[in-house]
């Protein structure tokens, strides 16, 4: 861990106008992540903004009937919430379907959001990853490499690192609005679906954040009923990040909606694939995998996102 | 003392406290926090720096520079001892790869430097400022490549009676092969010391050792110092599972660290950085080749394998060793092959050898009873043998498998299982049952202690130790019981190098041998009370020792001056004319996911040969133990090796994935009730190996009875089957 220096701030107006200040600022909240990437040197920001103090912890619905996630909400307590449990039960499954106890009590929405992935090669800082050093090439894709965790689709030739929330995809079939504060005090709102960025030639470039932009909030539309299904599909029962990870929500006209985990850099849905759904699984993941590019290793995770999806269908 | 032949009844066989469900004795310092586990003891010695090392960052090759200046002259550096600044250390006759020390790079993550600083923090940082230019070269690091040139040569390592024959005339036969990745001992607690070896002549090390006397004879090998100069404690070990047997990297940096810096240093391994810094064991591929008759009698086996070792090599995962004995048949013919490869160390983790061997060879057993069309228990009692087949003149001392399979299926239920693979359902869960065998060798070592009485209180000291097994609670017992003491009245002080010599903890050796050694100390402790009281006719019962009709308490015998004891336990050469080994069968439920193929265990049971069961509590936490770890090897455990880079890619407990509470289901454990009087006074065999051992195949037996999908390489993840399940479910 490199030496850094540390702030709180009081208010998110405050905290995004000192980040785009200090140079080498990065923002911590549950510190989940951010941490022990900082004990591996994988991320060795200068500068620490602590934003557990500005006070976006609190959920409240919405003139539109929709809900407004603070940025700050832990996890445990997002789960947990009577509103989401009840209009948004895909939300509280993901949630609990990630992590550990004791890591959502910490973790928080908009670091959730944020967090890195676990590419293998990505944690070992002896290893070319262009994600964390940029132009140093990608371990994860030379033959005889360990691939099975890593992604299928939305890669690059440099890159082919999975996103690993699970929160994410669920917000993302819900359609979710991220809104953020910039350096200016400006608010954005950013649908979740533009949020996180493709790694193209620029691996190291994860979301659309601007310098100094913080989080403030999330925001679910008005509840869409149907039923609605987490899938997470992994070697052990608890505690591992997804092969596989289906969102699903269903109207009772066959009509719905899907996002995928552990299959691309950001949570991976389509309209396109949503209109197949009275198609059946195979349809869907047709459209929604159409020019996947897996490993030898990972190229099991077409077939499984099909049949999870299947088995949610048939399920009903 | 020596044992030198089968013991006959003795005062065990009373069995007051041995044998006695009893909850750990350092349950409550453990749940309080107050156990001494090495990197906490912050009241050893003052003055303790911290130490981080650096690893290389090759597979294969060597160090041309490293430029130090940075770590120097960071904040709180106290001394950077690079693995340049050194002539390379010695190769201790336990150790394959060099420890530390030269130029040259021979696995990925090898330690290259230590730092130590006054806190982990400044160490941390400046480790990984020191800048290292490597010459890379090619390295071997495919086991499969071997394999393939390998097969078929070399000659048997044993072989009795005429097998390509047996073969020819047999009617029915298998012949398929198996694989077993690497795997991680993973256990809880890092490998962690302190060293103080400040001025630079006598060493004292707090560590966590399975086998503290091995530990000095390593640390005087290495560092070419007499071993009366060093002293090793390690009261508590928080897991060890064979990966603490041998002297490891963070005892060496902490001693080189402390000698730099003239200050005691203590020292964690990181987790990361174990995986590939520390041993694991080998992967292996296994063709197995079985011979039956129609009536289901085994003819003919071969085991042909291979595992990796490290060049030198000290790799005991020799999967072919019990199939010299654990079933009957006149023909047999068994080969390893130890291929050297440029992976890290590989070495001992629970049950090395039969492990891996009988994840493999009770797969075949299943399969070969699925093509004589018979039960797999069944298939498993027709084929038991009450003598070493290879030698039929060498009995086993008591061996009790059949009877475990018969107890083990009642219990199970086994004759309500599902039978036709792909039968039974449950919603979207394919529900299958299987089963396996189970043998592990139950071998002894010489065990020494010393014994204290103090106004009735009886002190036992030897430098066994208690990795989570349990040790403190048996040998107080095993005090208990043979000075008529109630357990409170006993204090047990283990892992400490001024005690006498045990046999450590390690290939379920320990429980029958440190107890032997207990006994031994008790019974010269006995025989100089007897002395005292001028009569060699005395009794020990209820705090009192009995002398002809006089009962005279211990307290009274003891109270003006402490009476003390020692000896070893020898164990005799007729041990070796008899197989003496530890039995059991496993049964297993589960559930396969019909879309995702997910595998997830239901329940499991297991029945155990072992003799006297010196504590209940304890033989079952050791044996649940194991059946969690053999189902993380099942269905999750892997090292993944990265061939062009050659090391263990997935180098911590997110990637390398044991089993977590939502994996383990009902688990339930019977004890057979039976003894051995061959292996000890105490006729008690280990069961610490035995738990581990056949429980992974009779999770992949279950899974193909739920499927009907065999996977013959481990672990059964779901990508194996995905592809061979029912298009619709």
């Amino acid at each position: 861990m490199r030496p850094f220096t540390y702030e709180r701030a009081l208010d998110p107006v405050s905290a995004a106008a000192r980040a785009a200040e200090v140079p080498g600022a990065r923002f911590i909240a549950g510190g989940t992540n951010l941490i022990d990437l900082m004990k591996l040197e994988i991320e060795t920001p200068d500068h620490l903004i602590d934003v557990n103090g500005t006070g976006l912890d609190e959920i409240t619905v919405t003139e539109d009937g929709g809900l407004r996630i603070g940025a700050l909400v832990s996890n445990t307590d997002l789960a947990d919430h009577d509103v989401v449990r009840r209009d948004y039960p895909v939300l509280t499954r993901a949630l609990v379907a990630g992590a550990s106890g004791q890591l959502r009590n910490k973790a928080t929405t908009g670091g959730n959001l944020l967090q890195r992935t676990r590419c293998p090669y990505f944690y070992d800082t002896a290893q070319p990853c262009n994600k964390r050093a940029q132009g140093s090439g990608c371990a994860a894709l030379s033959p005889g490499a360990h691939s099975r965790q890593l992604g299928i689709i939305g890669v690059s030739d440099a890159c082919i690192a999975q996103h690993p929330s699970d929160m994410a995809v669920a917000l993302r079939v819900l359609d979710a609005v991220v809104e953020t504060m910039t350096p200016a005090g400006d608010i954005r709102l950013i649908p979740l679906k533009d949020f996180h960025c493709l790694p193209g030639s620029t691996p190291e470039k994860e979301s659309v954040l601007m310098d100094g932009e913080i989080i403030t909030a999330v925001y679910l539309p008005p509840p869409v009923g149907g039923k609605q299904a987490y899938h997470k599909v992994r070697d052990r029962a608890s505690y591992a990040f997804a092969l596989v990870s289906v969102a699903l929500i269903r109207h009772p006209d066959g009509s719905g909606r899907v996002a995928l985990g552990g299959v691309a850099p950001k949570p991976w849905a389509m309209d396109e694939a949503d209109a197949e759904l009275p198609n059946g699984a195979k349809a869907v993941m047709a459209k929604l995998l159409e020019g996947a590019r897996p490993t030898e290793e990972n190229a099991f995770k077409i077939r499984l996102a099909e049949r999870t999806l299947a088995a949610m269908l048939a399920g009903e | 003392m020596k044992f030198e032949e089968p013991t006959s009844d003795n005062l065990f066989d009373r069995a007051m406290v041995i044998g006695k469900a009893t909850p750990r004795i350092d349950g409550p310092l453990k749940v309080s926090g107050q156990a001494p586990y090495a990197y906490e003891r912050h009241d050893v010695v003052e003055d303790q720096l911290v130490g981080y090392p650096l690893g290389a960052t090759i597979g294969r090759g060597r160090i041309t520079a490293m430029d130090t200046e940075a770590a120097r002259n960071a904040p709180g550096v106290a001394a950077v001892v690079t693995t340049l600044d050194i002539d390379p250390l010695e190769i201790s006759s336990f150790n394959n790869a060099r420890l530390f020390g030269g130029n040259e790079v021979r696995h990925y993550h090898q330690a290259i430097a230590v730092v130590v600083a006054e806190t982990l923090e400044q160490a941390r940082h400046a480790a990984e400022m020191i800048d290292v230019t490597y010459e890379e070269e090619e390295g071997n690091f495919d086991l499969e490549k071997a394999w393939q040139n390998g097969l078929g040569t070399d000659e048997a390592d044993a072989e009795t009676g005429n097998v390509d024959e047996a073969f020819a005339s047999a009617e029915v036969t298998l012949d398929e092969t198996y694989r077993t990745p690497d795997q991680s001992h993973a256990m809880m607690e890092p490998h962690s010391s302190i060293a103080d070896w400040s001025d630079g002549e006598n060493m004292t090390v707090w560590t966590s050792s399975q086998m503290i006397a091995w530990a000095r004879k390593s640390l005087a090998e290495t560092f070419d110092i007499d071993e009366d100069r060093i002293r090793v404690e390690s009261p508590f070990v928080g897991g060890g599972f064979g990966a603490k047997l041998f002297l490891r990297s963070d005892a060496v940096l902490a001693a080189l660290g402390s000698r730099a810096a003239q200050r005691p240093v203590k020292l964690t391994l990181p987790r990361p950085f174990i995986f590939n810094n520390a041993t694991h064991r080998s992967a292996t591929i296994q063709r197995i080749r079985l011979a039956a008759g129609q009536d289901g009698r085994l003819t003919a086996i071969e085991h042909e394998a291979a595992a990796h070792e490290f060049e030198g090599g000290g790799n005991e995962e020799n999967p072919t060793n019990l199939t010299k004995l654990f079933y009957a048949g006149a023909n047999r013919r068994v080969k390893h092959h130890d291929v050297v490869l440029d992976l890290p160390e590989s070495s001992s983790m629970r049950a090395p050898g039969e492990a891996s061997g009988l994840m493999a060879f009770e797969i075949a057993m299943d399969e070969m009873a699925e093509k004589l069309g018979m039960d797999p228990v069944e298939f498993r009692i027709l084929n038991d043998t009450q003598v070493d087949p290879m030698n039929p003149d060498v009995p086993f001392s008591d061996r009790n498998f059949v009877d475990c399979l018969k107890v083990g299926a009642e219990r199970f239920g086994w004759s309500d299982r599902n039978r036709k693979p792909g039968d039974t359902r449950d919603g979207l869960w394919m529900v299958g049952h299987g089963m396996a065998g189970a043998y592990r060798g139950a071998p002894t070592l010489t065990s020494g202690a010393r014994v204290r009485l103090e106004r009735g209180h009886l002190t036992v000291e030897t430098d066994m130790t208690d990795i989570g097994t349990g040790s403190y609670t048996i040998l107080a017992q095993t005090g208990a019981e043979m000075l008529g003491l109630p357990l409170e009245q006993v204090t047990v002080k283990l892992g400490d190098s001024r005690f006498p010599a045990s046999s450590g903890s390690g290939g379920q050796f320990g429980a029958a041998s440190s107890t032997a050694g207990v006994y031994a100390a008790c019974v010269a402790l006995r025989e100089e009370i007897a002395r005292r009281l001028e009569t060699d006719d005395v009794r020990f019962e209820d705090g009192n020792v009995i002398a002809g009709n006089k009962a005279i308490p211990l307290e009274e015998i003891s109270a003006d001056a402490e009476i003390t004891a020692e000896d070893t336990m020898e164990f005799g050469d007729f041990q070796d004319d008899l197989e003496i080994g530890t039995f059991a069968a496993h049964f297993v439920e589960v559930g396969v996911h019909a879309a995702t193929a997910e595998v997830r265990v239901r329940r499991m049971l297991a029945v155990c040969d072992a003799g006297r069961i010196l504590n209940p509590v304890t033989a079952r936490s050791q044996v649940i133990g194991g059946m969690t770890m053999a189902l993380g090897a099942a269905l999750s455990e892997q090292l993944a090796v990265d061939k062009p880079r050659g090391y263990f890619v997935n180098h911590d407990l997110a990637g390398y994935e044991v089993a977590v509470h939502a994996d383990v289901p009902d688990q339930e454990v019977i004890f057979l009730d039976t003894l051995d009087p061959a292996i000890s006074p105490l006729k008690a065999k280990g069961v610490g190996e035995l738990g581990i051992c056949g429980v992974a195949a009779a999770i992949a037996n279950a899974t193909y009875n739920a499927t009907g999908i065999r996977v013959r390489d481990y672990p059964i993840t779901l990508d194996k089957m995905l592809d061979r399940l029912p298009e619709t479910f």
